[in-house]
């Protein structure tokens, strides 16, 4: 079996990295990928009505239910920045007045727009016709949808997610949830598609759901394994595609999962590491757990100084923006308005601090990781502000090393390669000195 | 008493980073809980009504040196964060009971969960509100989170909050907020005689002092500065946006005033003025606190707004209703919720023409020349112009 490393659309994205070979699974995910954007940008020949929304906490069973397509911004900045188009949208940004301070996802987004808004297919991508803010985890997904309704002035409707201040869902924060679900949300997508809600619909996509959730939580954690067959930053966002974005609820969903999940049992049991741009990874030195998100517009270049390095991420927060499924949550058909509440609410970014701590510390744990490593991005406070108290607690509590670097998502401009390689030798450097030193010790 | 000796009181508890007044206010009663909150509005009612001083934390201003919060955050972050770390790390609030973090941006969110991992002992809370306005699903929702608070401050000061020490004190502080309101109406009244500085500082004072206090200190001060008979100067009227969280160094405010312009209005502490019109002070008193959030509250970037034809409205009616000749947007470095709205509120601003200029600040900002340039220009343009 073979690979290509393709175009990735996590959880706030997507990216394009050539290899000669391809999985099985790659060929789907591309495919996929594609086909939405086909569908996106040919809206008036199929007829089909366009949803904007954000990835963390997306109601894609519920948009689907409804026949609609749905559109990610977060998304296309990914596209964007892959392409190097970003650092020019951005600064479009800028010169229309927006600050330089701000998430630069928002200003990709508005720049697109100032370039024609043009589908990574090259194509126009249609006006939204309803804009369905779900904003989990983060405030500014707020104010960002506020100015996309100034540009496309078309019906947008809200779904506020409330924030896990103590670290639990009450049982307020899920009936306000379903409350909005029920006459604010659902009605306007009655409204813009034309169609009325069917619950049976609904079910049928969650179940789907429930299942491709479970062949990722397996594929994800088969970087148990030593050594692990994946890496589960780098590599799995683009795993991560098809569920964040346009497909989790479809058959396609279903099909990927499982043959990815044949894909990897398969590699554990040949022993093999992970696939990389550089090819397999044979030997596995460092084993690192990753939080925050990945630099988009140097992904490549980023990845590149961890494999040369026999440095593979075992699991990462990132990769848990859009639904946290590794810690038991799925799907429930059963209780559909209830357990879209949940998964809304259960959004890596929108648990409290000390949770995120807790579950970064059973990662290191979990996974036996070497280390903590932490890429602190500029543009987003939601993720970094804690970062390095973050550090400091899994320091404390696992006595492995932590490290930070930082550069942002899509902004060329905060990409300093000399900078963020030269922060992961010593850091390297450092775990083999602790190496060492706990052989010496156990050797006493 | 002169506004001078009132002000001069205001100034030293602005400049009190230990909180001294506080202090004492709780060592009076060893029963006595004090809780703080960070910007931009909590139902102080609630603490009032259970015996509980709250004490507004805004910061660490531009005289607090700033060292063990500056580990805790990278440079791209603002710095009311990094300075309220110092403030609990150094032990300056170490006779404080519990702390309230407003969900106003990710910043004070994550900082309210640090927060549990530092001061463990505390009671800590995110308070969370709607941003749906709809008295059935944003309303209820509120109500029960009032709820909670109430019950959670139950626990922590052994005392029971009652509907009718609720109603109480919300008669208390429907009193401070028509003061404040009155104080406002006197400074775009007669700027001359009611400097921002002023403004400013008794704002502040309210933070830290109880609210009976801070209610006659405010009647005194209106009286003293009535009966002035300063000269008026020909300075523009502006209103200042954006600095409704991390505030600017005092020396900021002045320098606006010295460089022509008077300030008519700002949303400087908004907790003060947040609730806009009388909270009734019959019935149940948790609906009534939820009614007014919902209906007759101030407007801030915090605030999600429904309908793009609102944006920028709530400013411009001040705009209007103050008089004013311009808007100076001043928000605080890396601050995403003023500066995403930003934008949007100065196309609102250009397509009514009115004169706007911005600029960035940190509560600890030194240099004062270029913002005092920048503002001198901006009155002499609209003089010119006008
Ligand atoms: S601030 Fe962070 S979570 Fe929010 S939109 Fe930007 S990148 Fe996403
Ligand atoms: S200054 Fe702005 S970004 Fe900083 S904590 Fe306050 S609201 Fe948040």
């Amino acid at each position: 079996m073979s690979t290509k490393i393709e175009t990735p659309t996590d959880s706030h994205g997507s990216s394009e990295i050539q290899e000669p070979q391809k999985d099985s699974s790659m060929l789907m995910q591309k495919e996929m990928i594609n086909s939405n954007y086909d569908a996106l940008t040919n809206t008036a020949n199929n007829g089909k009505k366009v949803c904007s929304t954000f990835v963390p906490g997306n109601l894609n069973e519920l948009i689907q239910s409804f026949g609609l397509l749905n559109n990610l911004p977060e998304t296309n900045a990914i596209q964007n920045a892959m392409r190097q188009q970003s650092g020019g949208m951005i600064q479009t940004a800028e010169r229309q007045g927006h600050s330089e301070d701000v998430c630069t996802y928002v200003k990709a987004d508005i720049g697109m727009m100032s370039k024609g808004n043009i589908a990574p297919n090259g194509k126009p991508m249609p006006n939204p016709d309803l804009l369905l803010l779900s904003y989990t985890g983060c405030f500014t997904f707020m104010k960002w949808f506020e100015l996309l309704r100034q540009e496309y002035k078309c019906e947008t409707v809200m779904l506020q997610v409330p924030y896990q201040g103590d670290g639990e869902i009450t049982q307020n924060m899920r009936d306000f949830v379903v409350k909005q679900l029920k006459e604010e949300v659902i009605p306007a997508l009655e409204r813009v598609s034309g169609n009325a809600f069917d619950i049976d619909k609904l079910r049928e996509n969650m179940r789907r759901s429930a299942q491709a959730e479970d062949d990722l939580v397996w594929v994800l954690e088969s970087a148990k394994n030593k050594p692990t067959p994946i890496d589960a930053y780098f590599g799995a966002i683009y795993y991560l595609g098809p569920i964040f974005t346009a497909f989790r609820g479809t058959q396609q969903a279903v099909d990927y999962y499982r043959v990815l999940r044949q894909e990897i049992e398969q590699r554990v049991k040949n022993g093999q590491g992970p696939i990389t741009p550089g090819g397999e990874m044979t030997k596995e030195r460092y084993r690192l757990v990753m939080e925050g998100p990945p630099n988009w517009t140097n992904f490549r270049e980023f990845w590149k100084m961890f494999y040369e390095e026999g440095a593979v991420v075992v699991a990462s927060t990132y990769t848990k923006v859009g639904g946290v499924y590794d810690q038991g949550f799925r799907h429930d058909a059963d209780n559909p308005l209830e357990s879209l509440a949940d998964y809304c609410l259960g959004c890596y970014t929108n648990r409290n601090l000390p949770k995120r701590v807790d579950m970064l510390e059973k990662y290191v744990k979990d996974y036996e990781a070497d280390g903590l490593l932490i890429n602190s991005i500029k543009s987003c406070n939601s993720f970094s502000a804690g970062q390095l108290m973050m550090m400091q607690e899994i320091e404390k509590r696992t006595g492995a090393p932590g490290a930070f670097v930082e550069t942002d998502l899509v902004d060329p401009r905060y990409f300093s390669a000399a900078n963020v390689k030269n922060r992961l030798e010593s850091y390297f450097q450092m775990i083999e000195q602790r190496r060492q030193g706990n052989m010496i010790a156990s050797a006493r | 008493m002169s506004t001078v000796e009132i002000i001069k009181r205001c100034e030293e508890l602005y400049e009190d980073t230990y909180f001294t007044a506080a202090r004492e206010w709780k060592a009076a009663d060893p029963s006595r809980r004090v809780i703080g909150y960070m910007p931009v509005y909590v139902p102080r009612e609630i603490m009032h009504a259970g015996g509980m001083m709250s004490l507004g934390i805004l910061g660490g201003g531009d005289k607090l040196e700033v060292i063990h919060g500056d580990a805790y955050y990278q440079s791209y972050i603002c710095r009311i964060p990094r300075s309220t770390i110092e403030l609990g790390k150094t032990g300056r609030l170490d006779f404080v009971d519990g702390m309230l973090f407003p969900s106003i941006c990710d910043v004070i969110r994550n900082l309210s969960g640090m927060w549990k991992l530092m001061f463990p002992d505390n009671y800590v809370r995110y308070f969370d509100v709607p941003q749906n306005y709809k008295d059935d699903i944003g309303g209820n929702y509120y109500i029960a989170e009032l709820q909670e608070l109430r019950e959670g401050l139950e626990k922590l000061s052994g005392n029971k909050i009652t509907d009718e020490a609720i109603r109480n004190s919300i008669k208390v502080y429907n009193l401070n907020r028509k003061l404040i309101r009155e104080l406002y109406d006197l400074r775009a009244e007669m700027p001359q005689n009611v400097p921002s500085n002023d403004v400013y500082l008794l704002n502040r004072a309210g933070m830290v002092i109880p609210v009976e206090d801070h209610n006659s200190m405010l009647r005194k001060y209106m009286d003293a500065a009535k009966a002035l008979d300063n000269p008026i100067r020909d300075n523009c009227r502006i209103i200042i946006n954006g600095s409704f969280c991390e505030q600017p160094p005092l020396n900021l405010i002045r320098s606006i005033e010295l460089a022509g312009c008077y300030i008519v209005d700002d949303d400087y502490m908004l907790v003060n003025r947040w609730l806009l019109g009388e909270v009734p002070t019959s019935g149940d008193p948790l609906v009534n606190l939820a009614n007014a959030f919902l209906h007759e509250s101030a407007d801030s970037a915090a605030k999600y707004c429904d309908h793009h034809e609102d944006v920028g409205m709530y400013l411009l009616s001040t705009v209007k209703e103050r008089q004013a000749e311009g808007v100076i947007f001043a928000a605080p470095s890396f601050c995403d919720p003023a500066l995403l709205e930003r934008p949007m509120l100065t196309d609102r601003m250009r397509e009514h023409d009115i004169p706007h200029i911005s600029f960035k600040y940190a509560e600890n900002s030194g240099q004062m020349q270029p913002i005092r340039e920048q503002a001198g220009t901006f009155a002499d343009s609209i003089k010119l112009w006008s």
